[in-house]
């Protein structure tokens, strides 16, 4: 770094909003040619902290440099303008424009407003194979593309409009193994060209991987920074949690009870294929496998959201396919990957989403008393330790965790009996992870007068299906190919069987 | 971070009052606060705060229905083509006779084409709702066809005249002013009969939006339909229902129509109400993204709308700036709304 300023200094940064003090002091210093990774728990104040940067909010108090030049954007289009690339996890492409288009949207070449097509062309491929990317096809409309590539157009597009710091909201949550070495490779390129890279993820083994330093946020303030390679990552933990998490995995020995999900041969329209297996009470069953190996369309499939074409399914007496609304009465549970497009409606209340599958509990004939609902719901949300003001409060209000919280504490008021959780902690911070990894251990172990139920668990966290699962299965390309106790996988075997590696364990296959 | 339901009501009262003391100071000689004005502003809102229910429904619910003003004009012909059934028989002296059937049942008639006038709504409705269901299309493309098919059905069945009954009935005087009236017995009512059954309508329709599972799921799909599936809501059949349901209001602003355009079967009535029942409904809060809206709110919609366009006559402005401010009125209350919502957050 030498004598060059730094190219981005935040010093002493304050936000409120309302009553919460969403930022209070915060410090970030962040060389060129540095990747540096923002860690945190959900509600830290990562996001407000990028979005004051971006321009989105002005800072109640606080000071930024940008190149040892004073900074503080009125919009984001300013911030845009002196270099600051936001690309978050919600992709801004495009869908039906190509991705030559998308590179070069806002700076196309033209000539009184006519596009010339030849040197938009020329710029795009320019930029896509300085950055290692000249596979991607120039004239596809970025739709067509697999999310993992969509992203890195956004990334090019970031370098083609002469970005000085691009920051990187949870780039890797949905994203295959793969495409994470490719976005790796990609950010390294970009740290060696001297940009700065704000990487922000809650994967704490892939902030030690790419970033050079880091700087942990807590309660809206730096509660410490330093260099990545130098950190063990528990110390990087207990300074998010301000506690050490001793005991992330509650293990305990359960007893595996009567068979009540029985899958025999399943097959969906594309995937799964032939797919076999066998859930007891008091059992957590989980399911590894690369991003698209049709874990999700495997759940989907048996809790009736997406067609069946052969096979059987059987929930304890009852037996062959049914809709959502049948499966929730049967004592099946679903709990979706994607929160924001169909786990949770966001404009209902906490109260609303938590008892939409069984609105009858909330009075008979077809009537609701949302006064009964709310000491219904008041409960729950004392045991999950949802933070909010309100159960009526509208759950876009609430934080990632929070609302994965909500969609969870909807299969427990149903009270079911199988709970088919797809990604239950994806995107959410350490904090409420231990909780859901506590709720899930509960559930199956039973307790409080209710009987021992059965998970069904979709993970892309290795480490976390280690530590939480009695048996783990392994899905590649359509078909359950491996299925074992969990003491006999390791990550790197289940990384094996995921990629189709581990020949000698086929199952269900011609 | 957000605000009770009960701030946003509060926020709607104090629009309809200031839009309501604008007129009241600026129409000279106080005439704007008159009985007969206000039983007038009453009246004339009671047709589209009627139909302003049901489009609450089905926009709760992420939907549209851009043919109710042809199935309020569809009910008024149906009403006043059956007050107006008459046939011809055989006379004793030879002759052609016409027989009027509201001669020969002068009781019961008027209720058939109460009955019935409401049910060719329903079953509208239910048409509409079947077909987006069913044929999997946009509201808007559904709706926007069966504005002409409702439509041309009325003048069809009108045979493209108006039908004036032959003898006027009750259901000629459902909107015949009260307070104003000469005649004591008809001042009891306090308010005409109209108003009345958009009274009892409202408050059914926020009973059921708020303390039924049918209410709890219109509000479900209109939020997120992937979500409501994934619960195990019935999404198509509680779709075709709330249509349906629509279509019921929509009958009964029909009848109310009937009567305040005095009670004749004008296939030619009602026309662009669609776009006064969707303007109620959006400035009382109501998203077109579905999810959120209030009976309460789009009875106020429909208020202000009535005061806008009746202040606006009074005090004389010509026609044109009378659209253009009820426009800009309508763009105005969206505007606000949403950065009373981004406040909020």
């Amino acid at each position: 770094m030498g004598d060059l300023p730094p190219r981005l200094k935040m010093v002493n940064i304050a936000k409120r909003f309302g009553t919460t003090q969403a930022l209070n002091g915060v410090n970030l210093e962040v060389a060129a040619g540095e990747v540096h990774a923002l860690v945190g728990e959900n509600g830290a104040g990562k996001s407000t902290l990028m979005k004051v940067l971006a321009g989105v909010h002005r800072p109640d108090r606080g000071q930024m440099w940008l190149d040892g030049e004073p900074f503080m954007p009125h919009h984001p289009l300013e911030a845009r303008r002196r270099g600051i690339a936001m690309i978050y996890q919600e992709l801004s492409l495009a869908p039906h424009l190509s991705v030559m288009e998308n590179i070069l949207l806002g700076v196309e070449p033209a000539r009184w407003g006519i596009i010339r097509w030849r040197q938009l062309r020329e710029k795009a491929c320019a930029a896509l194979s300085e950055l290692g990317l000249a596979d991607l096809p120039l004239a596809t409309p970025v739709q067509n593309l697999p999310p993992g590539h969509q992203q890195m157009v956004e990334i090019a597009r970031a370098v083609v409009s002469q970005a000085k710091i691009v920051v990187l909201d949870e780039p890797t949550s949905s994203l295959a193994q793969q495409d994470v070495e490719r976005l790796f490779t990609l950010i390294r390129r970009l740290r060696d060209r001297g940009l700065a890279v704000i990487y922000i993820s809650h994967f704490l083994e892939e902030v030690h991987r790419i970033s050079d330093r880091f700087t942990v946020l807590r309660d809206g303030e730096t509660v410490g920074s330093g260099v990545t390679s130098d950190t063990p990552i528990p110390k990087i933990v207990s300074l998010m949690v301000g506690r050490e998490v001793s005991e992330l995995y509650p293990r305990r020995h359960r007893i595996r009870g009567p068979c009540i999900l029985e899958v025999e041969g399943l097959t969906g329209i594309r995937k799964p294929v032939a797919a076999s297996l066998r859930l007891h009470r008091g059992e957590i069953l989980g399911i590894a496998g690369l991003v698209g190996a049709g874990r999700t369309e495997l759940l989907r499939t048996i809790f009736g959201l997406d067609p069946v074409r052969a096979g059987d399914i059987r929930v304890g007496v009852f037996r062959g396919t049914a809709t959502p609304g049948q499966r929730w009465r049967q004592g099946v549970g679903f709990l979706s990957e994607d929160r924001k497009r169909e786990g949770l409606a966001l404009s209902l209340s906490i109260a609303e989403n938590i008892t939409l599958p069984r609105v009858d509990h909330l009075g008979a004939l077809g009537l609701v008393f949302p006064g009964r609902e709310e000491r219904m719901i008041t409960r729950w949300i004392e045991r999950f330790s949802i933070r909010c003001e309100h159960v009526r409060q509208p759950t876009w209000t609430l934080s990632g965790g929070n609302q994965q919280k909500v969609a969870l504490a909807r299969l427990f008021f149903a009270d079911v009996d199988v709970l088919l959780l797809d990604e239950p902690t994806r995107g959410i911070d350490v904090g409420s992870k231990a909780q859901i990894y506590r709720l899930i251990v509960e559930a199956a172990e039973g307790g409080g007068g209710t009987s021992p139920k059965a998970v069904l668990m979709v993970s892309s966290y290795l480490p976390e299906l280690l530590g939480l699962c009695d048996t783990i299965a392994v899905m590649s390309r359509g078909r359950l190919v491996a299925c074992r106790p969990t003491e006999q996988w390791t990550e790197h075997t289940l990384m094996l069987a995921a990629t189709g590696q581990d020949q000698e364990n086929l199952i269900n296959t011609p | 971070m957000w605000s009770s339901p009960w701030v946003t009501a509060l926020g709607r009262f104090t629009a309809l009052l200031a839009v309501f003391l604008f007129f009241a100071v600026l129409v000279e000689g106080g005439k704007f606060y008159t009985p007969r004005n206000l039983e007038n502003i009453l009246r004339q809102s009671a047709v589209y705060a009627t139909a302003a229910l049901g489009m609450t429904m089905i926009i709760i619910a992420g939907g549209i229905d851009l043919s109710v003003g042809s199935m309020i004009a569809l009910s008024v012909v149906t009403v006043a083509w059956i007050l107006d059934y008459h046939y011809t028989i055989a006379g004793s002296n030879g002759q052609e006779e016409t027989v009027y059937l509201i001669h020969q049942w002068p009781v019961l008639l008027p209720w058939i084409a109460l009955v019935a006038g409401v049910l060719v709504s329903v079953l509208a409705g239910f048409v509409n709702g079947v077909t987006v269901v069913g044929l999997r299309l946009v509201p808007f493309i559904v709706t926007l066809g069966t504005m002409g098919i409702f439509r041309g059905l009325a003048k069809g069945l009108a045979q493209e005249k108006d039908i004036y009954p032959r003898e006027d009935t009750w259901l000629t005087r459902l909107m015949d002013p009260t307070l104003t009236s000469h005649d004591p017995h008809w001042r009891v009512w306090i308010l005409p009969p109209g108003v009345w059954i958009l009274i009892i309508s409202a408050i059914v329709a926020a009973l059921i939006l708020r303390y039924t599972k049918l209410g709890r799921y219109i509000f479900a799909i209109g939020s997120n339909e992937e979500t409501a599936r994934l619960c195990g809501v019935p999404v198509g059949r509680v779709k075709i229902a709330t249509y349906t349901l629509g279509g019921l209001f929509t009958g009964l602003a029909g009848l109310m129509q009937f009567s305040f355009i005095g009670g004749i079967g004008q296939p030619t009535s009602a026309i662009a109400y669609e776009l006064f029942v969707i303007a109620a409904v959006v400035i009382g809060g109501g998203s077109l993204m579905g999810g959120q809206g209030s009976i309460l709110g789009s009875v106020i919609g429909a208020l202000i709308i009535t005061i806008l366009y009746m202040g606006g006559q009074q005090m004389g402005w010509p026609k044109w700036v009378q659209e253009t401010v009820i426009g800009v009125i309508i763009i105005a209350a969206v505007v606000i709304d949403r950065l009373r919502q981004q406040s909020a957050t």
